[in-house]
C-alpha cells in the first residue's frame, strides 16, 4: 500500500508564505517577514525530507491527482503531481538549497528597502519551481516554467529604480519568450500527434516508436524542446540574458540563476528522455549546443572583472556541460552535475555576495585583493567552492564533470576534447577570481563608502550600512555558506561506484531497454566490449581532467599571484583577440544589429506607422471624421424651427404619396 | 345625389388649405386651427366613402379621429398657454429652443 504523500503541500506552502508576505508584509516588521518566509520555505524542505523518508515504500512513479483541469474530448490535463527518483533529486536540491538561500537572504537583504517584497518574490519563485519539477504533465510544467520566468523577471528587476536592472529584467523575460515559443510548439505537436501531455501517457505511446534515423516528428519535437531549454538554461544562442541577470540581488543570482531555475531546461530535457532517445539528431543538436556553450562561455569568463559576471559565465558554461551529458544520452550524469553544480555554484554566489557585502558593494575584482585574512569564513568556504568547480578530487565537481566527460568521450572524442579544454579554462578563471579576490594587496578604497558612484556595470546597489572597512558577514549569512561548502566537498561522493546513476536508472532506462534491440543508443554503444580497456581508458581520462584542473590552478597562480603584471602584458600582445573576448565576442552587439534593430525598424515603419497608425487608427479616425462631417451638414436640418420641420414632414409625405402611386402603377 | 368626386375634391381642398396654413402661418393658434382643418378634410373623405359603399367602418373611424382631435386640442391648448406664459409670444419662429 502506497502511503498518501500530499505532494501538493510542497509547492503550496511557499505560495502561502508569498501570499502572507505579499498581502500583509508591508505592515510587518523585518523579523516577522523573515519568520514567515523561512517558516514556509523551511516547511517545504521538511515536507520534502519526509517524502524522501517515505521513498522506499512507494511504488514508482507515484502519481497524485489533485483536481481535473481541462477535458476536451479524449484530451485531458489534470492538476496532478508525478514523483520518481528524478523528481526526488530535484525536490531535495530546490527545497534544500532554496531554504539555505532564504536564510542567507535574511542577512544579506536586511538593510535593503522592499524587504517584504523580496521575500514574497523568493517564496513565489519556490512555488513555481516546485510546480515545475513535480508536475505530472507538460502543461502544468509549463505553468511552473513561465512562473519561474516571472519570478526571475521580478527579482532581476528588484532594484527597479536602476535603469540597468529594469532593462536586464526585461531582457531576461523577452529572451525567454523566444525559447518558450519553441517549447509551446513542441507541446502542440505532442497534443496533435499523441493526444496527451501526461508523462506517463506519452512514455506509453512513444516507447513503441522506432528510432528516427532521419529527421522526423520526434526530432522536431526534441529540437523545439531544446529551444525552450536553451532559453531557460541560457544556452547558445539564447544565453545573453543570464550575465545581465546579475543585476539582481546576489541571493537571487545564487538561487535562480545558478542553482535552480536555469537548470530547469536540463530537467525538462531529461524528463523528455523518451523523446530524445528516439531522435538521435535532436540528441546531437543538444550535445553540440552544450559543447559550444560550455567552451564559448568559459572563454568569456576569463576576461570578466566583475566577480558576479565571472560566475554568471561560469554558470552558462557548466549548464553547457549538463547538456553535453543529456546530449550523449547520459541523462543521469547531467542530473548529477546539476545537483553538484547547485551546491558549489550556489555556494560561490553566496560567498561572492559575502565578499561584496564585506567590501561595501564593490563588485570589481580589480578593486579587491588580500581579503584572505580579513574574511576568513568567506575565504575558506569559497575555496571549497572553487576547488569543487575546478574539478579537483575528491570534491563534488570532479565526480560529476568527470562522469559527463567520460560519457561524452564514448560518443565522440570531439565533445571530450572541447570539454577538457573547457575544464582547463574553468579551473583557470575560477582560480584567477580566487587569487584576485583573496590574495595580494587590497586594491580598493579603505572605506567602502562612495563606491556606488563609479557605477560599474552590474553593480549590485548593496548598501554599505556605515560599518566602514572590510568586515566579515553575520552568522546568518555564514551558516548557509558552511553547509553548502560541506555539501560541495562531500556532495560528489554519492556518485562513487555509479550509485547515483543506478539510483536514477529506473527513470532513464525504463524505456531505453525496449529500443536497445532495434538500435544501439549512443549511451550504450561501446559498453560490453573490452571492459578492461574501458577501465584503464577511464582512469587515463580522469587523470587528464584532474591534470587540466591543476594546470589551470598553476597558470592562474603564475599570472595572478606570482607575477600580477603579466596578464596586462599578455592582453596587450593579444590586443584584438583580448578585446573581442572582453566584449563577449560582440554577441550583444551582433544581436542588436541583426535582430533588435531590424525588429524595431520594422515595428516602427510597418507595424506602428504603417498598420497601427496608417490602417487601424486611420480607419477609426476616418470613420469618426466622416461621421462628424456628415453630422455637421445634417445638423442644420434640426434648426428648432417648427415650420421647417413641418415643411420636411410635408415633403416626406409627398414623397411617400409619389412612391405609393408609382408602386400602384407598377403592380397594375 | 352628389357624386363622390365632389366630396373628395372638397376634402382635398380643405386638406391643402390646412397644409398651407400650417406651413406659412407664424401664430401657433392659427397653425393649430390648420391642423384641425386637415383632420376634418380627412374626415370628410371618410364619411363620403362610407356613404358611397354603405360601410360603417368609415364613420366609426371619424369618431376616433374626433376623439383624438379633442384630446389633442386639450393638450395642445394647454401647451400653448404654457408657452405663452414663459415666452410671452406665440410666434413659432421665436420658439426654437427646447430650453430657455
Amino acid at each position: 500500500m502506497t502511503p498518501h504523500l500530499h505532494l501538493w503541500l510542497i509547492p503550496l506552502l511557499p505560495l502561502a508564505g508569498a501570499a502572507i508576505n505579499g498581502f500583509f508584509g508591508r505592515r510587518f516588521s523585518r523579523q516577522a517577514v523573515s519568520t514567515v518566509a523561512l517558516l514556509f520555505s523551511g516547511a517545504a524542505f521538511a515536507m520534502a525530507l519526509w517524502v524522501a523518508g517515505q521513498f522506499s515504500s512507494l511504488t514508482l512513479p507515484y502519481i497524485e491527482t489533485l483536481a481535473p483541469w481541462m477535458r476536451a474530448g479524449s484530451f485531458q490535463v489534470d492538476f496532478a503531481f508525478y514523483f520518481d527518483q528524478l523528481s526526488l533529486v530535484m525536490l531535495m536540491v530546490v527545497t534544500g538549497v532554496g531554504f539555505l538561500i532564504h536564510i542567507y537572504s535574511v542577512g544579506y537583504m536586511w538593510t535593503e528597502g522592499g524587504f517584504y517584497r523580496f521575500f514574497t518574490y523568493l517564496n513565489l519563485f519556490m512555488f513555481f519551481m516546485l510546480t515545475l519539477i513535480l508536475a505530472s504533465n507538460y502543461l502544468l510544467m509549463f505553468i511552473g516554467w513561465e512562473g519561474v520566468g516571472l519570478a526571475s523577471y521580478l527579482l532581476i528587476g528588484f532594484f527597479f529604480l536602476k535603469d540597468s536592472a529594469a532593462a536586464a529584467g526585461k531582457k531576461a523575460f523577452i529572451v525567454n519568450r523566444v525559447g518558450d515559443f519553441g517549447f509551446l510548439i513542441a507541446l502542440f505537436l505532442l497534443i496533435k500527434h499523441f493526444g496527451s501531455l501526461n508523462y506517463a501517457d506519452l512514455a506509453g505511446s512513444i516507447s513503441p516508436l522506432h528510432i528516427e534515423t532521419s529527421a522526423g516528428l520526434l526530432t522536431a519535437i526534441g529540437i523545439l524542446l531544446m529551444v525552450g531549454a536553451a532559453g531557460k538554461s541560457a544556452q547558445i544562442p539564447l544565453y545573453v540574458w543570464l550575465p545581465d541577470a546579475m543585476e539582481g540581488p546576489t541571493p537571487v543570482s545564487a538561487l535562480i540563476h545558478a542553482a535552480t531555475m536555469v537548470t530547469a531546461g536540463v530537467y525538462m530535457v531529461s524528463r523528455s528522455h523518451v523523446i530524445f532517445e528516439r531522435a538521435p539528431i535532436a540528441m546531437t543538436v543538444v550535445a553540440i549546443i552544450g559543447t559550444l556553450t560550455a567552451f564559448f562561455a568559459a572563454t568569456i569568463g576569463i576576461t570578466q572583472t566583475d566577480i558576479k559576471k565571472v560566475l554568471a559565465y561560469s554558470t552558462v558554461s557548466q549548464l553547457g556541460y549538463m547538456f553535453i551529458g543529456c546530449g550523449v544520452g547520459a541523462f543521469s550524469a547531467g542530473i548529477f552535475h546539476l545537483m553538484t553544480h547547485a551546491f558549489f555554484k550556489g555556494l560561490l554566489f553566496l560567498a561572492a555576495g559575502s565578499v561584496i557585502h564585506a567590501v561595501g558593494g564593490e563588485q570589481d575584482m580589480r578593486k579587491m585583493g588580500g581579503l584572505r585574512t580579513k574574511i576568513p569564513w568567506t575565504f575558506w568556504t569559497m575555496t571549497a567552492g572553487t576547488f569543487a568547480i575546478a574539478g579537483i578530487p575528491p570534491l563534488a565537481g570532479f565526480f560529476s564533470k568527470d562522469e559527463i566527460l567520460w560519457q561524452a568521450s564514448r560518443v565522440s572524442m570531439i565533445y571530450w576534447a572541447v570539454g577538457i579544454l573547457t575544464a582547463f579554462l574553468t579551473s583557470f578563471y575560477m582560480f584567477r577570481q580566487w587569487f584576485m579576490t583573496f590574495f595580494g594587496e587590497y586594491r580598493g578604497e579603505q572605506h567602502g563608502h562612495g563606491s556606488h558612484s563609479h557605477g560599474s556595470p552590474g553593480h549590485d546597489s548593496h548598501d554599505n550600512h556605515g560599518h566602514g572597512g572590510v568586515h566579515e558577514s553575520p552568522a546568518v549569512m555564514l551558516a548557509p555558506l558552511v553547509i553548502l561548502a560541506i555539501l560541495s566537498v562531500v556532495g560528489g561522493w554519492v556518485g562513487i561506484g555509479n550509485r547515483f546513476e543506478n539510483f536514477l536508472a529506473p527513470v532513464f532506462h525504463s524505456t531505453a531497454t525496449i529500443s536497445a534491440d532495434s538500435f544501439d543508443a549512443p549511451s550504450m554503444s561501446a559498453e560490453p566490449k573490452n571492459e578492461e580497456a574501458g577501465k584503464s581508458t577511464e582512469l587515463l581520462f580522469t587523470e587528464i581532467s584532474v591534470g587540466v584542473g591543476v594546470l589551470g590552478f598553476l597558470l592562474a597562480w603564475q599570472l595572478y599571484y606570482r607575477r600580477p603584471e603579466l596578464p596586462a602584458e599578455i592582453a596587450l600582445k593579444l590586443n584584438g583577440l583580448y578585446h573581442t573576448v572582453l566584449h563577449k565576442y560582440y554577441v550583444d552587439e551582433i544581436y542588436a544589429a541583426i535582430i533588435v534593430k531590424p525588429l524595431i525598424a520594422i515595428s516602427t515603419v510597418v507595424f506602428w506607422k504603417g498598420i497601427d497608425r496608417g490602417m487601424i487608427d486611420a480607419t477609426l479616425d476616418g470613420s469618426a471624421e466622416g461621421a462628424r462631417e456628415v453630422s455637421d451638414t445634417m445638423r442644420h436640418m434640426q434648426s428648432g424651427n417648427i415650420r421647417s420641420y413641418a415643411g420636411w414632414v410635408a415633403a416626406g409625405a409627398a414623397c411617400i404619396i409619389v412612391f405609393m402611386t408609382w408602386m400602384a402603377v407598377g403592380t397594375r | 345625389m352628389v357624386p363622390l368626386s365632389y366630396y373628395l375634391i372638397l376634402s382635398g381642398i380643405l386638406f391643402a388649405c390646412g397644409v398651407t396654413g400650417f406651413l406659412i402661418k407664424r401664430n401657433i393658434i392659427t397653425i393649430f386651427m390648420s391642423i384641425e382643418l386637415m383632420l376634418n378634410g380627412v374626415n370628410l373623405s371618410f364619411v363620403a366613402f362610407a356613404a358611397q359603399w354603405h360601410a360603417l367602418s368609415g364613420q366609426i373611424f371619424v369618431f376616433f379621429v374626433m376623439v383624438v382631435a379633442a384630446a389633442e386640442a386639450a393638450v395642445g391648448l394647454a401647451i400653448i398657454i404654457a408657452v405663452y406664459r414663459t415666452r410671452e409670444t406665440l410666434n413659432v419662429d421665436q420658439v426654437n429652443l427646447l430650453k430657455l
